[in-house]
């Protein structure tokens, strides 16, 4: 008999195949749980055809997509799942968009947009899958690493 | 091609056939770089020169540029004297030289100031420097002075050496030497290696770079040496600097066994790098070079501001 790992929820958000062990990380992007009162279950390491991966479920709560861009920063498989009285109403897949604007901080210190300028952090993708991105203003290319800690 | 209101902030932004157009281009400006014929075109224009970090030939040389094409400079060499001091945001300052001037030059600490710049500015940006970032017009007078002198920049054998790692004129250079095919050899101190980011690029371009620490087997056959300074601001203490800054030092007794039309070339200011006995012999070409401002820079302006000879 399948295991249910992580009860259905009645409204609100599923996100799923959330690259394995990149949960926590799709948390902080959601602002949680400091800025949240939703019931959140979180699933790590879930068996899954193509391997392991993550699962985050937040009720009564709807993501908009700039949270999704976020998201697909760090999880570029990931689908969205919107969930209204247990029914999937709408299902999405994260998408990378070929400019990110005033998601991520660049990691070079010394780059004027981390500077008191009236500018938002821009930067240019190179590839989506696995993420490679260059930041507009100095050029520098942060690891992936970098990015899931620079996210605003 | 047209140039005009282009902003001129990264080689990157250019293609081969774009800076054969400008590197062509600036040698017909020489004769009127030497003052040996004048021509007003840049006659009513303005070009503000912005300068948050110290400069000598950059900026005498973008000055001397306006004024030899018969332009006016207005700007400033010392940030300390203007409204940055009392907290004005770049952006504020740009909107400002632009609305006073035709073309601004810019040089600043921060890396992408330039490309900031050219957002808030109508009038074309052309980056002199941002920190250790990039200086699109250092690269374009290093290739006039190699097709100038070589008569041709592919095929040539090019050795860079010294401060690879944080030196921002040598990755610009070998990404723009790849695009032209050039065979290059990379020589440093182990701690002062050319980034993987520009190994990359290069062999992106289909160059493979060699990597060597044993400079006198490089130049045997090279034909062209850019030496650069090994930067004392960038060593975390004396100690480390001390003990890679004399490892390499050009001197005649090196150039002995190089082939007698090697060139010896650095962006300048030099130190110790370059022993001044080199200057009085043939393969000193850096003086030349610093020269080769003037004409790539007169080019320049006059293509992004519609000016033509």
């Amino acid at each position: 008999m399948k295991e249910l790992k992580i009860q259905p929820i009645k409204n609100g958000t599923v996100i799923d195949h959330i690259t394995a062990g990149n949960a926590v990380k799709v948390l902080r992007i959601l602002g949680i749980p400091k800025s949240s009162t939703s019931i959140v279950s979180v699933a790590i390491n879930v068996k899954s055809k193509y391997g392991k991966k993550d699962i985050v479920k937040v009720e009564n709560r709807e993501l908009d997509p700039h949270e999704v861009d976020k998201i697909a920063l760090i999880s570029p498989k990931a689908t969205i799942n919107i969930i209204r009285d247990y029914e999937v109403a709408e299902k999405h897949r994260v998408k990378i968009p070929d400019e990110i604007i005033g998601i991520v901080n660049c990691s070079n210190p010394t780059c004027v947009s981390n500077s008191k300028e009236p500018v938002k952090s821009r930067f240019i993708v190179l590839n989506k899958d696995p993420i490679q991105i260059k930041c507009y203003y100095c050029e520098r290319e942060p690891d992936e690493e970098d990015i899931a800690e620079r996210i605003i | 091609m047209n140039f005009q209101g282009k902003d001129i902030i990264s080689i990157k932004d250019f293609s081969k056939n774009e800076i054969n157009y400008i590197l062509n281009y600036a040698k017909e400006m020489v004769t009127y770089a030497k003052g040996e014929k004048y021509k007003d075109i840049m006659k009513g224009k303005v070009l503000s020169t912005l300068f948050f970090e110290p400069s000598t030939r950059t900026r005498l040389s973008f000055e001397s540029s306006m004024s030899r094409l018969g332009g006016k400079i207005i700007g400033f060499a010392d940030p300390g004297a203007t409204s940055q001091k009392k907290g004005e945001s770049l952006a504020d300052t740009i909107r400002m030289a632009d609305a006073y001037s035709d073309a601004i030059v810019i040089r600043h600490p921060q890396e992408g100031a330039a490309r900031l710049a050219a957002e808030f500015a109508e009038s074309p940006v052309l980056n002199a420097g941002d920190g250790a970032g990039r200086h699109p017009t250092q690269c374009l007078l290093d290739l006039f002075t190699i097709l100038t002198e070589k008569k041709k920049i592919g095929k040539n054998k090019v050795v860079l050496l010294g401060d690879l790692k944080y030196g921002r004129t040598v990755h610009s250079l070998a990404y723009a030497l790849s695009l032209y095919g050039v065979e290059l050899t990379f020589v440093s101190p182990g701690s002062l290696k050319m980034p993987k980011e520009v190994n990359n690029e290069c062999k992106k371009l289909g160059v493979e770079p060699n990597q060597t620490t044993n400079l006198e087997k490089a130049i045997r056959d090279a034909d062209v040496l850019y030496v650069t300074r090994i930067q004392k601001e960038r060593f975390p203490d004396a100690e480390e600097y001390n003990k890679v800054v004399g490892i390499y030092k050009i001197d005649n007794e090196l150039l002995s066994n190089a082939p007698d039309d090697l060139i010896v070339m650095h962006p300048l200011p030099r130190v110790t790098e370059i022993d001044p006995e080199v200057d009085k012999t043939p393969h000193a070409l850096y003086f030349k070079q610093a020269f080769n401002g003037v004409p790539v820079r007169m080019a320049l302006l006059s293509l992004v501001t519609g000016g033509k000879l």
